[in-house]
């Protein structure tokens, strides 16, 4: 068989993304129809940058989940094609089974695998770690920086010395502490994850309890289904095989494998772990910065007299009002978490090293880069394209908030 | 302002001790011992002959002892072998126990001797830090005037055409991590695979002799990533400053706009991103590592990487200090400078 032309190549990877397509013109059309009904999201689609944005972003979340339904990817990404290594984009397999993909649409890499399939997959890494990940620094970041903003004094200096602390180690070297085979056979991330994915349960208690507990017949159950199921979830995401903290000497009992949801394995645990850590200190700051902002403003004061508890005022009242910027940020900080996964990936930190991420991929890339260019080059641009769209997108939500 | 600086002094030294405690206790944790006395005897040692290792090297005192060692407040572990001959912390090769110090940490000026590169950990990060300093020279000198006239000529009419182009690159620029362009620079300005090959694609050679060629590439990946952020800084605070009541005088006055924009504007504008110029420094540490990981030059963060990759302990912890304190430094000098650039506020 012939190799593809530049031209083909590029139809055919369009072909390729046809379900991402198909979602992109969908998503518009519907949000295009009802923007008007949609709130801040709706205003978005009154932004040409912000519309932008958020569709390159969704592009890559579509891609993500696609690609992990197998729609999109035209080869196994993790499995070697004897004759395809460092091939260039559009070579095809020579001596091609029935049914599996003729071409190496972006080439092969180092290691004779396809490119673009790897690419694809990778982007599911990023749409499943980077979100996530961020909601959880969010949690963490809201729940500290609230009381340490509205109640201020001892409070306030201690937490803001810690979190100073954070900020004031390199990441990377934080990385090289905390994301290598040794501390994570030392249990030390497990613990980590223990008490970081406590403050989400905290949050939602508190949430609830503050708003309902004039209700007590509405609040216990409510609070005793919600919490019941985010402990559950809990005590899944920290436990693996039945164990906490399973170290060669001694080890701390989970819930047993059966209740157990599902098992995250050592090494992204740790990714997550530390993207988290790492994040929440800057988030900690920013919420603490709103509160004492926001609770000199009256409707807190009012909120104040009629007797409301502290718990109420941070969560219902100054929470909300703060809510602009912290979108904003959040946009922000999913993109600086994709930066961040990218990095350990490129110091080959964490994630195994044959997993398809783009920063792994980048950093196996480099290697070759003054001879071959396309192993290096699909993972590097995918990444620049999501991390633009969430900077435009946030660029243009903040535009849209501004304006009322 | 003596108080002030006082606190912040004494505040600085607290984070300094208490993370340099952290690194401490990471990399003493007993897996990464064992990894650090695989790679300095061999790697098919026994576990007897590991915990032989440390018992030897006095790493399996309890972590307080060991880290009042380093510092300098506790006498230093000594080990005698069977064969008489004394070994220690402070006993460098080539000396014998008589002559040594019984204290040795960094209140006596000791940092400690690197198992990576086999010498003391001082003269190593004092060298390599010359190489990032010289780096961080031509960095600074590119990003911060190109970043600031960018902000300046986006700022000056807000919503023109000018200030949507070049606030569109400055997006770009700040979703570029340094090993993305680094990448990409590297394809199209020195692989052989396009042709131009203008740079080199290692900086090797620029740690003796820096040329333009050679060194041109890790500068301009360094300078974009942060330059973006402080553009957008500077564009923000020029447009804030250009809605001013006293440049609205000073155009119905007839001044021109250039004028306005030298005298007038700029001197106010530049308030904020004075700020974020200098907390800029501990992200720049971060793109140095990579920066000099990609083009493979020799300096601080290279140092970084192999001392975190062999756990080379008394190392790690030199480099976290000397981060650490260039982190805290700047973040004085920026409220500092704050304070003098804007007589508004005042720090009782």
């Amino acid at each position: 068989m012939e190799p593809l032309t530049t031209f083909g190549i590029i139809a055919r990877m369009f072909y390729q993304f046809t379900s991402v397509w198909v979602a992109l013109i969908l998503l518009f059309a519907v949000s295009m129809a009802f923007k008007r009904r949609l709130g801040l999201y709706g205003k978005l689609y009154d932004s040409p940058i912000g519309m932008i944005g958020f569709g390159l972003v969704m592009f890559w979340v579509f891609t993500g989940i696609f690609g992990a339904m197998d729609l999109i990817v035209t080869q196994d990404a993790l499995s070697q094609v004897s004759g395809m290594k460092n091939k260039p984009p559009g070579t095809p397999i020579s001596g091609a089974e029935e049914g599996q993909y003729a071409w190496y649409l972006l080439g092969g890499d180092n290691l004779a695998r396809d490119v673009f399939s790897r690419m694809v997959k990778g982007a599911w890494i990023v749409v499943q770690i980077a979100p996530l990940a961020t909601v959880f620094a969010f949690m963490v970041g809201i729940t500290l920086g609230l009381p340490a903003g509205y109640y201020g004094g001892r409070l306030d200096t201690l937490l803001s010395f810690l979190s100073n602390l954070i900020l004031a180690f390199p990441v990377i070297l934080l990385f090289y502490l905390l994301v290598t085979p040794e501390i994570v056979a030392t249990g030390v991330p497990n613990y980590m994850a223990t008490v970081l994915f406590v403050f989400p349960i905290v949050f939602l208690a508190v949430l609830l309890n503050s708003r309902f507990y004039t209700q007590p017949k509405f609040r216990t159950p409510l609070l005793i289904g919600v919490l019941g199921v985010a402990i559950w979830l809990y005590l899944s995401l920290i436990s693996n095989d039945g164990a906490i903290v399973a170290t060669d000497t001694y080890w701390i009992p989970g819930i047993p494998g059966i209740l157990d949801l599902f098992d995250i394995p050592g090494g992204v645990l740790v990714v997550f772990v530390s993207v988290v850590f790492v994040n929440s200190p800057t988030v900690f700051r920013i919420v603490r910065g709103l509160t004492l902002d926001i609770k000199t403003r009256d409707y807190v004061a009012a909120a104040q007299t009629r007797g409301e508890g502290p718990w109420y005022i941070m969560l219902w009242e100054i929470l909300p009002n703060a809510r602009g910027p912290l979108i904003v940020d959040f946009c922000l900080r999913i993109g600086y978490t994709t930066i961040l996964l990218g990095t350990l990936g490129f110091f080959g930190l964490g994630l195994p090293p044959e997993s398809p991420d783009w920063g792994s991929t980048i950093n196996e890339g480099r290697k070759l880069l003054s001879v071959y260019l396309h192993p290096a080059l699909p993972p590097a641009l995918a990444l620049l394209t999501i991390v633009l769209g969430l900077n435009l997108l946030a660029d243009g939500l903040r535009e849209e908030s501004l304006k009322d | 302002m003596g108080l002030f600086i006082l606190k912040r002094v004494g505040v600085m030294i607290l984070t300094a001790l208490c993370l340099t405690f952290l690194v401490f206790f990471l990399t003493n944790l007993y897996p990464n011992l064992e990894k650090l006395a695989k790679t300095q005897g061999n790697f098919r040692m026994s576990d007897e002959q590991v915990s032989s290792f440390l018992e030897k090297g006095g790493y399996l005192q309890p972590i307080p002892i060991k880290y009042g060692e380093w510092l300098g407040v506790l006498p230093s572990y000594r080990h005698t072998n069977e064969d008489g001959s004394v070994q220690g912390r402070c006993i460098l090769p080539g000396k014998t126990a008589e002559e040594s110090p019984k204290f040795c940490g960094i209140l006596q000026g000791f940092w400690g001797y690197s198992t990576v590169f086999k010498d003391e950990v001082a003269g190593v990060v004092s060298t390599r830090l010359a190489l990032t300093g010289k780096l961080m020279f031509w960095v600074m000198l590119l990003m911060v005037p190109s970043a600031l006239l960018l902000g300046i000529l986006a700022g000056m009419k807000e919503g023109s055409k000018t200030d949507r182009t070049l606030s569109t690159f400055a997006i770009t620029t700040t979703a570029t991590p340094e090993y993305v362009s680094g990448v990409i620079f590297i394809a199209v300005f020195a692989s052989s695979a396009v042709g131009l090959k203008w740079f080199k694609g290692t900086a090797t050679s620029a740690m003796e002799h820096a040329t333009f060629e050679n060194f041109f590439l890790p500068v301009l990946t360094i300078s974009l990533y942060g330059m973006g952020y402080i553009a957008r800084m500077t564009r923000a605070s020029m447009t804030e400053v250009m809605t001013a009541q006293y440049i609205r005088t000073a155009r119905l006055k007839g001044v021109s706009f250039p004028n306005i924009v030298m005298k007038h504007a700029l001197r106010n504008a530049l308030i904020a991103p004075f700020t974020v110029i200098m907390l800029q420094f501990p992200w720049l540490l971060n793109g140095v590592v990579i920066v000099e990981t990609l083009f493979n030059y020799k300096g601080f963060g290279w140092v970084l990487v192999q001392a975190a990759g062999n756990n080379d302990i008394q190392l790690l912890l030199a480099v976290s200090v000397v981060s650490v304190i260039v982190v805290l430094v700047t973040q004085l000098i920026s409220d500092i400078g704050y304070v003098y650039l804007n007589p508004r506020i005042r720090i009782a």
